[in-house]
């Protein structure tokens, strides 16, 4: 059986919205949010059975709209958070909740996917954040290893920082702060930095990222122009504090150390439209994935950006001799940066891309059409990474 | 066999043929004829009248032979008889001679007899009369031997190389003579005199300044005296030294200060020319040192050993001197005055370099430095040149056009630079060409002849040049758009897209074969960059360039229409009356472009077109296929279907990679331009929510588009895609899909 074969699961509507489950280490499951403005959207639970190369599928309606973007918490299992499109006749509205999934499916039933699409379930809601004051959601930032507490939402052009309290049944907006200046100012995205205590988070409005300290929520840096269009994304580098990966409508990845931002770090070119997506490997920082709008997803390894310049370090208490390690350092030339591999299995635009938070070397694809693709980093690289 | 004929003639006949030839008997003309064989033959093979024609001719043969023989027998007798006279003749004077010799042989004893006679008598007169002679001579030599003091005395001070030269014939004789004494006396009285001369002499050399002929005078006279030459030579040299030093001396004189802190305070011009100092230098210092070397040569023999390194110092001096002269010729001045000056300067030295080889390096050395630095000087104007005629460029572009009046078009801009620095690269050829040319001296030393062909000029100077300029066109592309520095207008991109690719096509090579003509490299000479490397690299410019104009003016639409899709009310809309404005500014722009574009650019091919691909049949072809593409959409029951058809359809067509490089021409450009607009509008358009009537409008404007943009694309299909999936991708984002009817969008567009 061929092992890199990539698995292809279909959804009926389109979509955009992907995030790993994030509290859950042991199976690998993916949640993708539908997009469909005349039926009622869904949210697909994938749990892909690794060993027989099987995906199980659970569906849980969202009846409230259209979900633009979805995320797990990473405490508990069965909470996540949407931001959907709320559509009357004449106003379109972008709000965001909390839900809880049923408890049977937490962590996954394998039951057979004929059952369970006859008998879809419901999410049962936690809390709305309330945005009436503040404009639409764009996403929705869970604290990184935190309790699930602590959620930050962008709306229009305001950082909102919220407390789930009484068991996330309540959300109670503990701070915020609004990005000023001329023009209508929109955040695009944003992402919580697992550093410093998870008091970091960046986030992306037209071609500028900036950093914001949440303790003080007072602006801590700013990349202006990051990209010569849109920033469509960002990513930290869960190992190194300082680097911060962005992409964005002129087609380029950008690495950047946010103490000196006046240029990037490293610029990749790879794809022929704009990023939609960029995500570090949880484990393996060299491990770039990126989505586009070209229907591709490319794997990048920057290896002299990344934590392990010299591939893996053997630990000290791993080797016996100390000299053993110095002539191996020796040996090891840094690698080079290079593009692992671009998948094409995608036919139209990629909008979300996803590391299983399971598997480190498992990570999956969303494209608009509603085509979910599962694939693995190739084996010989796995080895030359883990050897 | 027959072809070789004339190679055998040649060569003689073959030893076969020889020995096939010889015994054919039936050759009448051969030796071996046998009339016998011949007759034989003839009356066996030939017919009557051959054999009576042959015999006729016989005849006629045999007789012209009688004829001529008797003719020759007749002159000959004629010559018989007057040789046989003539003989006869000569027998008789013959008798006649031999008495008279006897005669004369008699006479010639008789005057010998008498002659020895004669001498005999004379020869005791005539040993007296040499005896004579000799004492009168050794009388006068004795006596001009007395008068040497007196004359010594009398010529040591005015004129001492005559007394010089009296002494030295009276010397050896005096030396030999001196146990006599009145000679030994005379002797000591003419050494006195002579030491005096010498001392004198000495503190004449010491002193004064002499010119370097009195200076060779004055030493050769004193090693005639023979005085110690170790230590004359030392004092030659010193002598020679100082003068040598006052000489470079003025000429530093001309030189501005050394000024150790640099650069800061530029030294007023020089106030002669470089030819001028050169003059000067080499025909005084340069003049004196040879003549001084010349003198030493002759006055202490071949032994330089002394006179090598004084002199080598003094030429590294000089050769410091020269350049830091070379070193104020800053800017690029008179190229052939500089040229004529070390013409100069190298044919002045050559004379020197014949005493002094060692120097020679050192000064073929100062030669090709001053020339590399010209080269390298040439370069960095030619850079500034080109800088300030982009600069020119620009402001043209930039200028505010007064309305009606067409600016210069680019056709002309793009001719205007490419010959300006076509012209000014062939003159600094053609100044740097002065150094190489064949009356110069220099110009044969082997490294004018090699490596400054090939190293200086075409790699130094010609291939530099190309490099930088492709470098500094890319730079256009590359550097300014990130980081929203002021880039470069799209049309100067443009511009030096064609540059470039102007230089890869035909510049390049003709660059080069220029230079490889007026600058012939030689085969064992060090590698050169080869055209083809400095053509790909022109090439790759050029794409980039090209490349990033796409992408700035598809930046510039694309940002227009997701602007135009991003703040509109797609929900609220009314229904649609118009096509929005910004899709004929997208179509202006699209236009202007094109025009752009196609003033530098050729046409490009479009893929093979259909035969309706006319205006009018095209809104007939797309009205046919619209319903189609529609239908389905819009039938609530079947969400599946959709995707089914797109996927299919997908399926079938190629994938379009967006920001891809383009070629070389208008459609591809243009269609680069707007693939990268169209994929802007799709990719917008699926983020928002449309009304019934926000869909409506998508889609008048999609067929106003697709009316204007399909024939800038070279392959229709392409824009036919992208609108078919802007339009699909509405429909889905639509709230109440109901389409406008095809005719009533037709109309709208039609209407403008």
């Amino acid at each position: 059986m061929e092992d890199d074969a990539p698995v292809i699961y279909g959804l009926e509507f389109q979509a955009r919205a992907l995030t790993p489950q994030t509290a859950e280490t042991d199976a690998i499951r993916f949640l993708v949010g539908t997009q469909s403005l005349r039926y009622d959207n869904q949210i697909h639970i994938i749990d892909f059975d690794d060993e027989n190369n099987i995906i199980n599928k659970n569906v849980l309606l969202h009846q409230v709209g259209e979900i633009w973007h979805i995320s797990t918490s990473p405490a508990d299992k069965g909470v996540l958070a949407t931001c959907y499109n709320k559509t009357s006749d004449t106003k379109v509205m972008t709000c965001a909740a909390v839900w809880r999934m049923p408890k049977e499916l937490e962590s996954g039933s394998h039951e057979s996917p004929d059952d369970s699409s006859s008998n879809t379930q419901t999410l049962e809601l936690l809390c709305h954040l309330d945005n009436t004051a503040h404009g639409n959601m764009a996403c929705v930032m869970w604290e990184p290893m935190g309790d699930g507490k602590k959620i930050i939402s962008l709306a229009d052009n305001n950082v909102l920082l919220w407390d789930l309290e009484e068991s996330s049944a309540k959300a109670v907006l503990s701070s915020s702060a609004a990005l000023e200046g001329k023009g209508q100012l929109k955040f695009t995205s944003g992402r919580w930095s697992p550093h410093h205590n998870c008091t970091q988070i960046a986030t992306a409005n037209d071609t500028t990222v900036r950093g914001w300290d949440i303790r003080s929520m007072r602006q801590i840096y700013c990349i202006e122009n990051a990209h010569g269009q849109l920033v469509r994304d960002l990513d930290f580098n869960p190992n190194k504090q300082y680097y911060l990966a962005s992409c964005g409508d002129d087609c380029k990845v950008k690495f950047w150390d946010t103490r000196n931002v006046t240029e990037p770090v490293k610029t990749l070119e790879e794809h022929s439209h704009w990023v939609w997506n960029v995500r570090y490997n949880h484990s393996h920082d060299q491990l770039i994935l990126t989505g586009s709008s070209d229907s591709r997803v490319i794997l990048s390894n920057m290896v002299s950006i990344s934590s392990e310049p010299f591939g893996h370090m053997v630990d000290d208490d791993e080797l016996s001799d100390q000299e053993d390690q110095h002539q191996e350092e020796k040996i090891k030339e840094p690698l080079q940066d290079s593009v692992i591999a671009t998948y094409e299995e995608h036919e139209d635009s990629v909008y979300a891309v996803e590391w299983s938070s399971a598997d480190p070397w498992l990570f999956a694809s969303l494209s608009y059409d509603g085509r979910l693709v599962i694939n693995r980093v190739p084996r010989a690289l796995k080895y030359h990474i883990l050897l | 066999r027959r072809p070789h004929g004339p190679l055998q003639r040649y060569y003689g006949p073959s030893t076969a043929e020889a020995a096939e030839a010889a015994p054919d008997p039936t050759d009448i003309n051969g030796p071996h004829f046998d009339p016998e064989v011949f007759m034989t033959k003839v009356r066996n093979e030939c017919p009557l009248g051959q054999l009576l024609a042959r015999e006729a001719a016989l005849g006629r043969e045999i007789r012209a032979l009688d004829s001529d023989m008797q003719t020759l027998l007749y002159e000959n007798y004629n010559k018989f008889i007057s040789a046989t006279d003539t003989i006869r003749k000569m027998k008789v004077d013959f008798r006649h001679m031999e008495a008279e010799m006897d005669d004369l042989a008699a006479n010639m004893a008789a005057i010998s007899a008498s002659s020895a006679r004669v001498s005999a008598a004379l020869q005791d007169r005539h040993r007296r009369g040499a005896q004579l002679a000799g004492v009168q001579a050794l009388l006068r030599k004795l006596q001009a031997l007395v008068e040497v003091p007196g004359r010594l005395r009398c010529w040591a001070g005015t004129e001492p190389a005559r007394a010089l030269r009296c002494h030295a014939r009276a010397r050896a004789v005096l030396r030999h003579y001196r146990h006599l004494p009145s000679f030994r006396a005379i002797e000591d009285e003419s050494h006195a005199i002579m030491a005096d001369l010498a001392r004198r002499l000495r503190t004449r050399l010491r002193c004064e300044k002499l010119d370097p002929k009195e200076l060779t005078e004055c030493v050769e006279m004193l090693l005639q005296l023979e005085e110690p030459a170790e230590e004359l030579s030392e004092e030659f040299l010193s002598q020679a030294g100082a003068r040598l030093e006052a000489e470079l001396a003025a000429l530093e004189a001309e030189l501005p200060a050394a000024d150790p802190s640099g650069a800061a305070t530029t030294p007023p011009p020089p106030a002669s020319d470089i030819l001028d100092f050169v003059d000067r230098g080499s025909s005084a210092f340069v003049g004196t040192l040879c003549q001084l070397a010349g003198s030493y040569r002759t006055l202490f023999g071949e032994d330089t050993g002394r006179l090598e390194p004084f002199a080598a110092a003094l030429a590294t001096r000089y050769f410091e001197l020269l350049e830091r002269r070379l070193a104020l010729e800053r800017g690029l001045g008179d190229t052939s005055l500089l040229v004529r000056a070390l013409d100069r300067f190298h044919r002045r030295l050559r004379a020197l370099l014949e005493l002094l080889p060692a120097g020679a390096d050192a000064a073929a050395a100062v030669v090709a430095r001053a020339a590399r630095e010209r080269v390298d000087r040439y370069l960095r104007a030619l850079q500034t040149f080109f800088l300030g005629c982009l600069g020119d460029v620009r402001q043209a572009l930039a200028a505010p056009r007064p309305p009606g009046k067409e600016g210069p078009g680019l056709p002309d801009l793009l001719a205007t630079l490419a010959a300006s620095v076509l012209g000014q690269l062939k003159a600094v050829l053609a100044y740097v060409q002065l150094f190489t040319a064949r009356d110069v001296a220099f110009a044969s030393l082997p490294y004018f002849k090699g490596e400054f062909c090939v190293t200086a000029v075409r790699e130094g100077l010609v291939v530099a040049f190309v490099r930088w300029l492709c470098r500094t066109a890319r730079g256009f592309a590359d550097g300014p758009a990130e980081r929203g520095a002021p880039a470069a207008p799209p049309a100067l991109l443009l511009l030096l897209a064609r540059l470039c690719l102007d230089y890869e096509n035909s510049t390049i090579s003709y660059i080069l074969t220029l230079t490889d003509e007026q600058f012939p490299p030689l085969d064992s000479g060090p590698a050169v960059t080869p055209g083809p490397a400095l053509c790909a690299e022109a090439r790759a410019a050029a794409q980039r360039l090209l490349d990033h104009y796409v992408q700035v003016q598809g930046a510039a639409v694309a940002q227009m229409l997701r602007k135009s899709v991003e703040t509109r009310d797609w929900l609220g809309t009314v229904e649609p009356r118009n096509v929005r404005a910004v899709m004929k500014r997208v179509v202006e722009d699209i236009t202007a472009i094109d025009v752009q574009v196609g003033q530098l650019f050729e046409e490009g091919v479009r893929r093979a077109q259909s035969s309706d691909s006319s205006r009018r049949a095209f809104s007939v072809y797309s009205s046919s296929r619209a319903p189609g593409r529609y239908a389905p959409s819009y039938t609530p029951s079947a969400p599946m279907d959709t995707h089914l058809l797109s996927n299919i359809q997908k399926l079938f067509s190629e994938r379009i990679d967006i920001f891809s490089p383009v070629e070389f021409n208008k459609v591809s450009v243009l269609t680069g331009i707007i693939k990268i607009s169209l994929k802007t509008l799709l990719e917008c358009v699926r983020l928002r929510t449309l009304g019934r009537f926000g869909l409506q409008q998508v889609q008048v404007d999609g067929h106003y588009l697709q009316l204007y943009l399909w024939r800038f694309a070279s392959d229709e299909r392409v824009v036919q895609g992208l609108l078919d999936e802007v339009a699909a991708s509405a429909a889905h984002r639509c709230l109440d899909p109901v389409p406008m009817e095809h005719s009533v969008v037709e109309l709208i567009c039609e209407r403008g």
